[in-house]
């Protein structure tokens, strides 16, 4: 009897002690795991992130110098590389604290990396992020004072580093490598700005804030002064229009940005209401564009230029549809023209680019285009 | 009394060393287990760059004569709006594309199968597929809600000789059978379309009609019926191992990547050759089209090996 008591007494403990230690050692081996590789995970990102900043750009007086122009696994870029050199473009980037997290942060992991000099410009001075604060507060009204001082403030602190300076919200994505293309066909000292055309309220028409808009040095040059003459003043909010009637009147041209079969390349809206949607006729758009809209795939250059409405997954759905994604092999329809600069700009010492016979030939092509224009 | 304790506790230290032993055992054995695991899974990779540009001109024009592709696309009148899509859109690269219907539909053209029982239509797709192949000899196999880049399908199979046996696509495994999930697009060379007209006539091995009670999904039946013929599943990805099909459409896997790599989403996230992509609406399709067939940064090339030209009466591509 006491014998037998024993036995089952031990055969318990051994089922006691088997289960009990399997617990003990899932719990520990589980949470263990779990715990360590979750702030592992983590860590890592944060590093990680921090790790990739520093190698693609260098921080100074507020603003981000490109280090690293990207390239593609397998892709040759020397025409690419060619006009990041010779078409300098200064992005500034209109945002605010609010949005830094939400919105900026994405511009600045993907289309602003093919920029050569990017500022974002905030109500508040950031020296981590960079962002630059001109005095101004947040807000719709706001928006034309902040392009006025950031204008100047790229004018005065980067003038001399760039040729052309763009302007961006942090829900625009633009693709750098398609505007340096159209750039590279005019000249830096010439007073003209490129943008989405639109007609209304301005003789000349205005560029749409939302898809972007590029001045040329000179015609940053002429927005300065007229500034300083009080031949422009802060005459409305409405930044796009206000800045276009500033345009007009120091006399920059506003440019036709189209590509050579005549399709737009700066989009106010994003790819998706350009290529399938149809807005409705009473839509405000069908009065506004300068040229002709036109709805579906042609819609759209192959050398789109810029995108607005753009949220930060479908910044990095564009960014690899741009960079990334392609068909092997296959042979685009349309083939565009290279630059006629280009073989300037590759040409060896002294192989200056004759400024003054560009600007001349230009300047007459942009008055001869300006009288094809259609003017309704 | 004291007696029983004791040997209850005996009991419990023995029980618990006893535990200890055997976890360890399990982990060391789980461990190696699976890598062999690993190795058993087939990856197909494409050729690389460097084997491309040692081949001759005429090696070059008999491989893009090779590498053609007949699309066979499963369509369903419920599935109108897919069907539609697919028609407008990247079924125009395959070099010929057939729609094969459940039933017919009076607004699109397709081959009439009369046959609801999926599995059943699969066969007879394939064998009319076989019967009017003519010289091509790659055969892509989707649903209308996948959408798939034919240029980066003939990339992939650039070096397979179709004489072999080939059955590619994103592999997964139920039990012991690896499987090429259909949702992603399913590719066979003329090899093995050969060997499954042979084995549909076992009625044992790869019957038409399954059990009536216990309805395999036609991706199995396919590899097992594949499996008899000694034909064996491979995953299609690129240099990087990233997979080339995915039945996720490219806005989720985005998503996905942006939670996980926030600092290197889109190099995380998908291959730059991807084949498919599914469960996407129409409009991204077409948006879709463009950023794959137009959208690109001037002056960046990649001077390719091989060209694919663009299809005629096509505008979106």
């Amino acid at each position: 009897m006491k014998a037998l008591g024993a036995r089952s007494a031990f055969y318990v403990g051994f089922v006691v002690g088997t289960c009990t230690l399997y617990v003990l050692l899932r719990q520990v081996g589980f949470t263990r795991d779990l715990g360590s590789r979750e702030s592992e995970a983590h860590e890592k990102s944060l590093l990680e992130m921090v790790k990739e900043e520093n190698k693609n750009w260098k921080k100074e007086r507020l603003a981000l110098f490109n280090l690293n122009h990207p390239h593609h696994t397998g892709e040759d870029g020397t025409l690419a590389d060619t006009l990041y050199k010779h078409v300098r473009i200064l992005c500034w980037v209109m945002t605010g604290p609010n949005n830094l997290e939400k919105k900026a942060r994405h511009v600045k992991a993907t289309w602003s990396r093919h920029c050569n000099i990017v500022v974002f410009i905030s109500s508040v001075d950031d020296p981590d992020f960079p962002t630059v604060g001109l005095n101004t507060k947040e807000g719709r009204d706001q928006l034309y004072w902040k392009t006025i001082r950031a204008f100047h403030y790229v004018m005065d602190k980067y003038g001399d580093e760039a040729d052309w300076f763009l302007k961006a919200d942090d829900d625009t994505y633009v693709i750098v490598d398609n505007l340096r293309w159209i750039l590279a066909s005019h000249s830096p000292e010439d007073p003209v700005y490129f943008g989405r055309r639109f007609k209304p309220y301005a003789k000349q028409g205005y560029m749409s804030g939302g898809a972007g808009y590029v001045l040329s040095k000179e015609a940053l040059r002429r927005f300065v002064e007229g500034f300083r003459t009080k031949v422009c003043t802060h005459t409305s909010s409405v930044e796009d229009l206000a800045l276009g009637q500033c345009m007009e009147k120091v006399g920059v041209v506003a440019g036709d940005s189209r590509d050579t079969l005549q399709r737009e390349t700066f989009h106010p809206f994003e790819p998706e209401s350009h290529l399938t949607g149809t807005f409705s006729k009473t839509f405000w758009y069908w009065n506004y564009c300068y040229y002709p809209i036109v709805q579906g795939p042609q819609c759209c250059s192959d050398l789109a230029v810029s995108f607005h409405y753009v949220n930060p997954s479908l910044m990095y759905l564009l960014e690899y549809y741009t960079y990334h994604l392609r068909a092997f092999g296959y042979k685009y329809r349309y083939q565009p023209s290279e630059p006629n600069v280009i073989q300037d700009f590759n040409a060896p010492a002294p192989g200056k680019v004759e400024i003054g016979d560009i600007e001349e030939k230009l300047g007459v092509e942009e008055q001869e285009g300006e009288k094809k224009s259609p003017r309704t | 009394m004291m007696y029983e304790g004791s040997s209850f506790m005996k009991g419990m230290i023995l029980g618990g060393i006893f535990c200890l032993v055997v976890s360890f055992f399990e982990t060391f054995n789980s461990g190696t287990h699976s890598e062999g695991h690993e190795h058993l899974h087939h990856h197909l990779k494409p050729v690389s760059k460097d084997e491309l540009e040692k081949l001759s001109e005429s090696q070059m024009s008999d491989w893009t004569l090779q590498v053609r592709v007949y699309c066979l696309i499963m369509v369903t009148p419920k599935l109108l709006v897919h069907w539609a899509t697919a028609n407008d859109t990247w079924s125009k690269h395959c070099d010929k594309s057939v729609f094969y219907t459940s039933e017919s539909s009076k607004v699109l053209e397709a081959v009439d199968l009369q046959e609801q029982d999926e599995w059943a239509r699969l066969r007879k797709a394939i064998r009319h597929a076989y019967e009017n192949a003519g010289d091509l000899r790659w055969f892509f196999v989707a649903r209308p809600t996948t959408f798939a880049i034919i240029e980066n399908l003939k990339y992939l199979v650039l070096d397979k000789d179709p004489s072999q046996p080939f059955y590619i696509g994103h592999t997964e495994k139920s039990g012991e059978l690896d499987y090429v999930e259909y949702d992603s697009g399913i590719v066979l060379s003329y090899e093995t379309m050969r060997r499954l007209i042979e084995i549909f006539k076992d009625v044992d091995r790869c019957p038409e009609r399954g059990n009536a009670l216990w309805k395999t999904p036609e991706e199995t039946q396919l590899a097992t019926c594949l499996k008899y013929s000694g034909v064996f599943a491979e995953n299609g990805e690129d240099a990087q191992g990233k997979g080339l099909f995915n039945k996720k459409s490219v806005s989720s896997l985005i998503s996905d990547s942006m939670g996980q790599n926030p600092a290197d989403v889109v190099e995380a996230c998908c291959s730059d050759m991807a084949i498919t992509f599914g469960g996407m609406s129409q409009s991204q399709i077409q948006v879709l089209m463009y950023g794959v067939y137009r959208l690109r940064p001037y002056g960046h090339d990649f001077h390719d090996s091989l060209t694919f030209l663009p299809p005629k009466d096509s505008d979106n591509d």
